[in-house]
């Protein structure tokens, strides 16, 4: 470990090692805002914009974990959708045996996040493509498996019981609520894993899988890791889709436009980014909104729209405004600051963008070197 | 002798299967693309072949002759233009490149051509005539015709790349790229010819399925691609004769579930993938684990 006491001495000496330029506190009390804002909106608004945003909730859900296995964990699953169907089907069987659906939601994640470790163990054989295929494959079957149980509503699906009682205008907001709570749980999640340890290891696989491997990093277990954590909040996003449309159905559950829809969001937003879900989420809601009534269209431009993002801005929406501005909302990166250079993030720049040792083996020792808040 | 039949019925489609994965095994080979647009070509074939056969009138297996040379065009083109730029950034833009071009392609044909779904040839004796074999074994003269088209497809690739001097320089463009290029090879021609041929095949099967079943703008990706990929895994990762042994395992397993329980057909097939994945994930015939 010669490697990082050098580089501590170094960091001590020439250097100043922290997370970001502007105190993460009001980043964090700025966050905090919004959330409480947002948790206002029941009582503001009209329960149309809350069951839209209930909608986006479940995107950005599911565009997080997806930008966490494409992303950072090099995993390119076109399968998701069979996670969100399982956690739909989940709160299904538990409110079929008297559980408020509510209550359901967590059992129902965690229940996706336990499934998720013998699936793992099936598609993790295979890689790229393969592996997309393989995800996708899983899904089907998990799909034509649960449409044997008759009990379970056959092909047709059934209408999730557990609601007599509730008022209409408390449902929705209690849904509103589970939404935003299953949206702040995913993108803290995903916040804290890329700030520990494991985090530096899944930067170090986006920035250089070859790279990371030879360094020591344990890229396997990394993967695992990312996989079951996707596997609950798609899960999650599942559950919250099954309260919010008061039925479970498994064609439109399972369905591949799901994967189509987060993948897509990711893409414009910013693959590898935090804020690329937020800002890739907003932009497909919009234009889901603008474009829903041309049918087909809306998706032709989608397609169209992610090719040129993929082949001509590869860091997407957000990272065209990083570039100008280079500001993070959610630092998990490192700034190096010396006395001749200023500054630059290490380790933190999605795909090679950082000017300063964004390599795994540079970013390696800083981060085991230096651990603040 | 019900379970004979279905067994030779798996058989023969899985020709079918190994026609429609036998580009996909090519692209991945050559140029270690995974094209996800794969089956949604497939279903342009169709509907080019449908197209031309319902303006010009010419007997259907006439229209194979313009449908494949006008794919392996697009296929060249696609190569050159699309999928080459996205090769140059890295693996996973071509992963997503190819799922938006498949999206566009998808909503493209139910946008311009309606969700009804479309057939070719219909009524034809070819269609619809068998000849029996005892009392139960009925041999489909389409499946049999598909199944010849599909060995004829993967002997004459056999011998492409193998006996000939522009296969040879095709799988010395895919053993290293620079090497090749440094002796005079322009790797990027090569890469639009192997795309030429894998989309000329993936044309084959477009209008073979068009002919045993019925083409939709959806059948690309949820019956053409998944068979495709499944086949081409169970077979083995970039082996020829594997994907041909990979869709014939994937046609048993699926006449046979039909046979058990009529709804089984499906999930039977995915059920053999699964196991062939735990037990030998490289493949039945492919050597070489995981890539």
């Amino acid at each position: 470990m010669s490697v990082v006491a050098q580089a501590d001495t170094v960091a001590a000496d020439a250097f100043q090692v922290t997370r970001s330029r502007q105190n993460v506190i009001w980043t964090g009390v700025a966050a905090l805002a919004v959330v409480v804002l947002l948790a206002l909106f029941p009582y503001l608004v009209y329960s149309g914009t809350t069951s839209l945003m209930v909608q986006g909730f479940i995107v950005l859900t599911l565009a997080s974990m997806w930008n966490l296995l494409a992303g950072y964990a090099g995993l390119v699953s076109v399968g998701q959708q069979g996670f969100l169907g399982l956690g739909a089907y989940f709160v299904l069987i538990f409110a079929l045996h008297g559980l408020s659906p509510f209550v359901a939601l967590p059992l129902a994640a965690i229940g996706c996040g336990v499934a998720a470790l013998p699936l793992w163990w099936l598609v993790s054989r295979l890689r790229s493509g393969y592996f997309a295929i393989a995800t996708w494959v899983l899904a089907a079957t998990l799909m034509l498996f649960i449409e044997r149980f008759n009990s379970l509503g056959g092909g047709t699906g059934l209408p999730l019981p557990g609601f007599t009682g509730m008022s209409p205008r408390l449902l929705t907001a209690d849904t509103y609520w589970a939404g935003l709570a299953v949206t702040v749980a995913a993108l803290l999640t995903v916040y804290v894993l890329l700030r520990s340890r494991v985090g530096l290891v899944l930067t170090a696989i986006r920035d250089d899988e070859v790279a990371a491997r030879s360094s020591g990093a344990r890229v396997g277990l990394a993967r695992l890791l990312v996989f079951v954590v996707a596997g609950i909040g798609c899960g999650a996003a599942g559950a919250v889709l099954a309260i919010s449309q008061l039925q479970v159905q498994p064609s439109a559950d399972f369905s591949i436009s799901w994967t189509a829809e987060m993948a897509f969001a990711v893409i414009i937003g910013g693959l590898g980014t935090i804020e690329g879900p937020i800002i890739g989420t907003v932009v497909y809601m919009v234009l889901q909104q603008t474009l829903q009534n041309f049918n087909a269209w809306y998706l032709i431009i989608l397609g169209l729209v992610a090719i040129v993002v993929a082949l001509f801005a590869r860091r997407g929406l957000w990272g065209l405004v990083d570039s100008r501005l280079n500001i993070r909302l959610f630092p998990v990166g490192y700034w190096l600051r010396s006395a001749w250079t200023g500054g630059a993030p290490v380790g933190g720049a999605p795909l090679g963008g950082a000017p300063v040792g964004a390599g795994p083996v540079d970013s390696g020792p800083v981060g085991s070197g230096t651990n603040p808040v | 002798m019900a379970w004979v039949n279905a067994i030779i019925q798996g058989v023969l489609t899985g020709g079918l299967y190994a026609l429609f994965a036998c580009g996909l095994s090519l692209m991945f080979g050559v140029m270690k693309v995974v094209n996800l647009a794969h089956g949604d070509l497939a279903v342009v074939a169709g509907y080019v072949g449908v197209f031309i056969i319902t303006v010009t009138h010419i007997p259907v297996l006439w229209s194979f002759l313009i449908v494949v040379p006008v794919m392996a065009v697009v296929g060249y083109a696609l190569q050159r233009t699309l999928i080459q730029s996205a090769l140059n950034r890295s693996v996973l833009t071509t992963l997503i490149v190819t799922l938006g071009l498949s999206m566009v392609i998808e909503n493209g044909l139910l946008q311009f051509f309606t969700a009804n779904s479309r057939g070719i040839g219909a009524g034809l004796t070819l269609v619809t005539g068998s000849f029996s074999l005892g009392s139960q074994v009925e041999l489909p003269y389409l499946l049999l015709l598909i199944f010849a088209v599909a060995v004829a497809v993967l002997l004459g690739m056999q011998w492409f790349l193998s006996r000939s001097s522009y296969g040879r320089l095709v799988r010395a463009v895919a053993d290293d790229q620079e090497a090749a290029q440094l002796s005079g090879a322009d790797y990027r021609h090569v890469f639009g010819i192997a795309a030429a041929i894998a989309l000329g095949t993936v044309a084959l099967g477009g209008l073979a399925f068009g002919m045993y079943s019925t083409l939709d703008p959806t059948a690309g990706t949820d019956t053409i691609l998944l068979f495709a990929f499944v086949a081409v895994v169970i077979g083995g990762l970039g082996s020829l004769w594997g994907t041909l042994l990979g869709g014939i395992v994937l046609g048993v397993a699926q006449q046979i579930g039909a046979q058990i329980n009529i709804s089984d057909e499906l999930l039977a097939g995915y059920l053999i993938f699964l196991v062939v994945l735990v037990l030998r994930p490289q493949g039945l015939v492919s050597r070489r684990a995981r890539t």
